[in-house]
């Protein structure tokens, strides 16, 4: 009982002298939002995720709506090099079955949205785990992990989803949700070997600190120190190194998309996850003459909101870690 | 230091196994076999499939399959012993038939040279794509860290940052439009690719990501050599400055972006599959996803470890090209 007042008493005095000044995350923000390329960022993000969940509501036409006769067709303020006359109830134009370009291309948000931050949970979960035990334990342990983790490292990564995507495409669990689990499960599986190596060299360092061996004397747990006393103190680099990992997953599933593996296009007007821009480049390449805008829309997105996580990783990374400004 | 290079190579063993089980495991859990997903094909009748799994040991137990893989077995129909993958035998392709896998990604059409194979391809058009990276990159870092806080500095972080984020593939969408489909400066169908010009564009998207990379990387290597003391002293001495540039910060700053051109170089051989097929260009990366296509399953499981043993050496590499320009460090244990 006497250990753990002292111990609150100790966290409570530690939150004293933060909120006599201003505390870590306030000044990362003070900082972050002095960032314009990172704001710029920011708000391209909240704009697409705004996007994906609303789709269903903002959509201007049915995305599975197939009009016989209007395939291919440009947008009304673009002159393709034929002679097609385009309808000006479609922004964008139509794809292959004459569908709406933009509500597809909406619809798409969805995908790259989810691809981005679901796989990116599994796997803070999983290298974080990892990463923490191998740290802490140290010895016999951390060699095996590590030698795990140099194996997963020396894997082409994106090879290694093109064959799990392929093989396993029809069986069960590449049927689940279109594809989508599968996919979710092949991106975390090679990814968290990043986040565990991050979190190891971390815990390394951190063990020796004097606040850890404060709370080792005063009988905290193990798993209470790794999750209470290094975890916390870990997170910059985390949360930097999750903002630079986000657009490389939804680069892959553009990647996948395109070359026909990622997910399956759906024409079930239930499902969520209609289409991704992967699969919409992949339908417009066909096309690029008549009806560029099929290509070109999906490969802005994609840019786009790659550049905006780009920008705001570079932005956390300058306010979390001020010593690191300007070094990458 | 020379056991620390033997350690560092037999690690290699290990990690290529675990990456050809890794492989097979997955390619045979695969639904389906090499025989009954062809449609478009005579189908197979049962007792062929027989005499045919014979041939090729499909009937053996699976953890026979993969040791005849990887290191050879004796074959039940010929009676003779057969080679795995550790003498470069990469077995027999299920979709184009006859041909072995090494032979598509490595042998050139008759009485032309190596540089006409499928690999040959890939890697001509990896070391057009470094050179571009090289050429164009390091001046574009040096002119920058020279002229920090200006305006150079900014156009040069620009293209640096949107190289680095904007995939090669949506790249080469934009470029592709853009000079092919509206100002017809190039062809987009090309049948001819011993013409130098249609290499431009194939290379330049490939490199562009790499160009970026080094820039950013000579940038601040170049920043931070700026301000060692070694660097005022040559000053301090008199020397010319285009002299202290070159033979003072250069030769120093210059030192981590040649280490990571064998990783470079490896990944745009390895990441080339998507340039290779919008391009219809005739690399071991189109023929990848052309097996991909066709569910070649022998076909993608031998790429893949082609491309796995590039990238193991490329990064092993790294260490080495550290020892032999650097004499500050040593591996030591």
């Amino acid at each position: 009982m006497a250990v753990k007042t002292s111990q609150t008493n100790e966290i409570e005095s530690e939150r004293d002298i933060f909120r006599s000044s201003k505390s870590l995350g306030a000044e990362a923000w003070a900082r972050l939002i002095k960032n314009k390329a990172a704001v710029a960022g920011l708000i391209i993000i909240i704009l697409f995720a705004f996007m994906a969940v609303f789709a269903s509501v903002i959509v201007p036409e049915n995305p599975l709506q197939i009009n016989d006769g209007k395939r291919f067709l440009p947008p009304p303020f673009f002159k393709g090099s034929t002679n097609i006359q385009s309808d000006p109830r479609f922004l964008l134009g139509t794809d292959s079955l004459g569908r709406d370009v933009l509500s597809r291309v909406i619809y798409g948000s969805r995908v790259s949205m989810v691809v981005g931050f679901f796989p990116t949970f599994i796997i803070l979960l999983m290298g974080t785990t990892i990463g923490m035990i191998a740290g802490y334990a140290g010895g016999r342990v951390d060699n095996i992990l590590m030698r795990l983790t140099d194996v997963i490292y020396a894997f082409p990564d994106l090879l290694f989803f093109i064959i799990v995507m392929v093989a396993l495409r029809d069986s069960f669990i590449g049927q689940l949700a279109n594809g989508l689990i599968l996919l979710f499960a092949a991106l975390a599986i090679v990814n968290w070997v990043g986040v565990a190596r991050l979190i190891r060299g971390q815990v390394l360092s951190l063990k020796q600190k004097e606040f850890v061996e404060a709370a080792h004397c005063i009988g905290a747990t193990d798993f209470r120190i790794m999750f209470r006393h290094i975890l916390p103190n870990s997170l910059s680099p985390l949360i930097v190194n999750m903002a630079f990992s986000i657009p490389g997953l939804i680069i892959f599933e553009a990647i996948l998309g395109y070359l026909g593996v990622g997910l399956r296009p759906s024409s079930n007007p239930a499902d969520i996850f209609i289409t991704s821009w992967g699969s919409l480049m992949l339908d417009g390449q066909s096309a690029i003459n008549a009806q560029p805008f099929l290509l070109l829309s999906p490969a802005i997105c994609v840019a786009l909101i790659v550049l905006a996580f780009t920008f705001l990783g570079d932005g956390l990374r300058d306010a979390l870690d001020p010593r690191m400004r300007g070094t990458q | 230091m020379a056991t620390y290079f033997i350690r560092r190579m037999f690690w290699l063993f290990p990690v290529l196994l675990t990456v050809s089980l890794v492989t097979f495991i997955i390619m045979r859990s695969a639904p389906g076999g090499p025989w009954d997903t062809d449609s478009d094909r005579r189908q197979v009748d049962a007792s062929t499939r027989k005499s045919l799994d014979a041939y090729y040991g499909l009937d053996k137990p699976l953890w026979r399959q993969f040791t005849a893989y990887v290191f050879g077995d004796i074959n039940s129909v010929t009676k003779k012993f057969s080679c795995g993958m550790i003498c470069g035998n990469l077995g027999p392709s299920y979709r184009q038939r006859g041909r072995t896998v090494q032979s598509i990604l490595f042998s050139a059409p008759p009485l032309q040279s190596f540089w006409q194979s499928r690999f040959g391809y890939s890697l001509r058009l990896g070391l057009i794509a470094l050179s571009f990276a090289i050429v164009l990159g390091i001046p574009i870092g040096v002119v920058a860290a020279l002229k920090q806080n200006t305006l150079w500095d900014y156009i040069g972080l620009f293209i640096a940052t949107s190289g680095i984020s904007v995939p090669s593939f949506v790249l080469a969408i934009f470029l592709i439009i853009i000079f092919g489909s509206w100002l017809h400066w190039i062809d987009i169908i090309v049948d001819n690719w011993n013409e130098v010009k249609y290499w431009l564009m194939p290379a330049t998207v490939l490199g562009f990501g790499t160009m970026a990379y080094t820039a950013r990387l000579t940038r601040s290597s170049m920043l931070e050599v700026m301000r060692q003391d070694y660097v005022r002293t040559a000053r301090s001495k008199g020397l010319a400055e285009r002299i202290v540039i070159i033979k003072h910060m250069l030769k120093n700053a210059l030192i981590p972006v040649v280490t990571i051109l064998g990783p470079a170089l490896a990944g745009l051989v390895t990441g080339s599959f998507i340039i290779e097929t919008m391009f219809s260009f005739p690399g071991m990366g189109r023929a990848y996803v052309q097996a991909i296509g066709q569910r070649d399953y022998s076909m993608i499981m031998g790429t893949t470890m082609v491309y796995a043993l590039l990238v193991a050496v490329a990064n092993l590499s790294v260490d080495l090209v550290y020892v032999f320009i650097d004499p500050r460090i040593r591996f030591e244990e």
